[in-house]
């Protein structure tokens, strides 16, 4: 068992990035899974940026990550906020069935 | 040492499950227990680290807040009802293979990226804040936060003013047999457009409602 460097945790922050991205493709079903496979996506950010800063002893990236932090948590509440007036609009959530822009 | 590798890799198997299990869970709660499951040993992982103060803001931020809000959401919308449709399954499948090529491509771009930095003893950092051994996490944070970081604090607070007042909106159901209280009419009114003085003849009174 390898002392725990650098590299395991951006190796831990890749492995949930790509399981984040590949959740927004898997799930096609509900938009609240994309919500939340969006919200794993900002946290392996969060992890990359504090493994940085506590191995290169520089403070900016956790001040860095607590922006994310912010930013997360306004995009999730305005984000539900379009997700439940869309539905009281349209009476589905269906990710299939949202295309009224033809996209 | 032997400690801190063995829990290191007893939270990040349970970050890396818990968010497996968001992915492809067929309950919508579920999944938002899981991504509950993943922050909490995300923070743990943190605090492990040296950085305790991210760590108690993730748990109190995700867990406290934006878990229970999806939980809310989730559980006023009733997305359960429309599992009972059977999916087509060579969509599905397609979507599967699709979604495996494109997370595995950048897992493995993430993990050359990861390979081929280089580890440089001398750090020559272009917006240094070193951190001293002998404050704590949180202090430190603190100086940093609230003097070089003050512009970028308050346009965070900004941020999250316009979140809040972008959720409100959008979720605000105006309803027009109710009658509410209009500040600017009420301030407003003067004594012209609240007063009349009629002369009342004698013997037949004012009509009022005229």
């Amino acid at each position: 068992m390898a002392e725990i460097g650098l590299g395991h945790y951006l190796t831990l922050g890749a492995i949930i990035f790509s399981i984040g991205i590949m959740g927004i493709f898997l799930n096609r079903k509900n938009i609240i899974i994309i919500l939340m496979s969006i919200e794993l996506i900002l946290l392996s950010v969060n992890i990359n940026l504090v493994s940085f800063s506590i191995f290169l002893q520089d403070l900016v990236g956790q001040v860095f990550a607590m922006f994310i932090l912010t930013v997360a948590a306004a995009e999730a509440a305005v984000g539900l906020a379009i997700i439940v007036i869309y539905f009281k609009n349209k009476g589905t959530i269906h990710v299939e069935k949202i295309s009224s822009l033809k996209g | 040492m032997l400690a801190h590798s063995l829990f290191f890799y007893f939270f990040s198997s349970i970050a890396v499950l818990a968010a497996v299990m968001v992915t492809i869970s067929k309950n919508t709660v579920y999944s938002v227990f899981f991504l509950i499951l993943d922050f909490v040993s995300v923070s743990i992982l943190f605090i492990m680290i040296g950085a305790e103060f991210l760590g108690m803001i993730m748990l109190i931020v995700y867990v406290g807040a934006v878990a229970v809000l999806f939980l809310f959401v989730v559980m006023m919308l009733n997305v359960g009802e429309k599992r009972k449709q059977p999916e087509s399954k060579k969509n599905f499948i397609n979507n599967i293979s699709v979604g495996s090529i494109v997370g595995l491509i950048i897992f493995l771009e993430l993990l050359v990226v990861i390979g081929g930095w280089k580890y440089q003893s001398t750090y020559i950092s272009l917006f240094s804040e070193k951190s001293n051994i002998n404050f704590s996490n949180t202090h430190q944070l603190g100086k940093v936060l609230y003097t070089d970081y003050i512009y970028l604090f308050q346009i965070s607070g900004m941020i999250l003013l316009v979140g809040m007042i972008g959720a409100i909106t959008l979720t605000f159901n105006k309803k027009d047999n109710i009658k509410r209280q209009n500040y600017f009419d009420q301030i407003s009114r003067d004594k012209e457009s609240s007063i009349k003085i009629v002369d009342a003849e004698r013997g037949k009174g004012v009509k009022l409602d005229g």
